[in-house]
């Protein structure tokens, strides 16, 4: 595999929300605005990173059986180094995206790529992975935060584009859910089925496995 | 008695977990397509739920909070979740097998779902007494499994439907959810009117 297409599996092919559903909670809760899409996804792109080059760098060190714990560790200490920098300069964002800047520890995109690509490759493989699935992590924040943004307030990026005509349930929570589904539908129409499919991608990233095991069944 | 109520119900219906605030998606949509595994999980996360409350409320207000370590909140709330999940799940499998054969498989999962990391840290910053935090856990966690219930119900209908070939699977789960979520923005309003 070339270094380019690592970074630019991330974006559309396997891109980690809207092809592989990871890392749904904030997805659907930070994108009623295109500005705090994109914060979110800057700081959780920041955190893939430096985790992703954390553990590929300790890949031999941490042992096999409390490997998920360490990760964890690694993970949250990084939230933390993210948490306070938003918290420093971008006081705004941080208000904005609330409880969901600690929750990136519990991001299932990051533990899933700790457990499916930094622990097995080298470290510079696995830094431009965390650069492309962020990147991907963004750009799908960004897309659907613009249009909850455009048609539930009638503005984008806080540039006022309509005053009257808003359908002010699509910055609510049931606006979220709809958007997220008609977009994965239209992701599904685009590539007609060619998109990685959840069986062939397995289950180590995905948070249901254990209580599913239909991957191994290939109803996935 | 009456600001008890007020957060219990509050957290139950106008701001429930997984319809109003998004947290917990993922076992939403991975394992609310059976009943009885929808109310297996939901059962587990209350527990874990008030547990990780009565472990983390403590720890902040006496151990971080007194030495100015508020910073390593999220650290330390991960680990405290994760250990206890493990050490609930060792002791659950040893004195309760019965309980563990319905339970355990949902124990794992538990760690990476951002409602019981979520409820801690909403208890902290929302500077709720330890008894009060103990009620939001419980309302988030009744909340989840009200949500749990009655989706695994709107899925049993909609696995029959006939959907659009793009929309099979995931999104109409979603559009559903939608559908739903719209349903619980009706409890808006409701529980300040019931204790005036």
């Amino acid at each position: 595999m070339n270094k380019l297409s690592i970074i630019t599996k991330g974006l559309i092919k396997e891109n980690p929300v809207l092809v592989l559903l990871l890392g749904t909670c904030p997805t659907l809760a930070v994108t009623t605005m295109a500005v705090n899409g994109i914060g979110m996804g800057v700081a959780a792109t920041l955190v893939l990173v430096g985790s992703n080059f954390a553990i590929s760098l300790l890949k031999k060190v941490i042992p096999d059986k409390v490997r998920i714990p360490c990760y964890i560790v690694i993970i949250a200490g990084f939230v933390t180094i993210i948490q306070m920098l938003v918290k420093a300069y971008t006081p705004d964002i941080d208000k904005a995206l609330g409880i969901f800047l600690p929750l990136i520890v519990v991001n299932c995109i990051i533990l899933g790529r700790a457990e499916m690509f930094a622990s097995k490759n080298s470290v510079v493989d696995s830094v431009l992975d965390g650069l492309g699935m962020g990147l991907g992590f963004t750009l799908a924040l960004f897309l659907m935060a613009s249009i909850r943004e455009i048609v539930g307030s009638g503005s984008w990026m806080g540039i006022k584009l309509m005053a009257d005509t808003t359908i002010s349930i699509f910055t609510l929570a049931p606006g979220g859910f709809f958007v997220f589904g008609c977009l994965i539908a239209l992701v599904n129409k685009m590539t007609s089925g060619k998109a990685i499919k959840k069986k062939e991608f397995g289950c180590e990233g995905c948070p249901n496995a254990s209580a599913c095991g239909k991957a191994a069944k290939g109803e996935c | 008695m009456k600001e008890m109520a007020i957060i219990l119900l509050s957290a139950v219906f106008v701001n429930n977990f997984v319809l109003a605030k998004f947290m917990g998606i993922c076992p939403f949509l991975g394992v609310s397509k059976k009943l009885d595994s929808a109310v297996g999980m939901s059962l587990a996360v209350i527990f874990v739920m008030m547990m990780a409350t009565a472990a983390t409320w403590p720890i902040q207000v006496y151990l971080l909070d007194k030495n100015g370590l508020g910073y390593l909140q999220t650290v330390v709330f991960i680990l405290v979740i994760a250990a206890l999940v493990q050490l609930v799940e060792i002791i659950l499998k040893k004195y309760v097998p019965a309980l563990h054969k319905s339970l355990g498989v949902y124990l794992p999962l538990i760690t990476t779902n951002c409602a019981v990391l979520g409820v801690t840290i909403l208890n902290i910053t929302s500077a709720y007494g330890f008894w009060e935090s103990m009620v939001n856990a419980l309302g988030a966690g009744l909340g989840f499994l009200l949500a749990m219930v009655l989706f695994s119900g709107v899925r049993s209908r909609i696995e029959g439907c006939d959907a659009p070939k793009s929309f099979q699977g995931i999104p109409i789960t979603l559009v559903a959810a939608s559908i739903v979520s719209v349903s619980f923005m009706g409890f808006a309003g409701v529980i300040e009117g019931l204790f005036r």
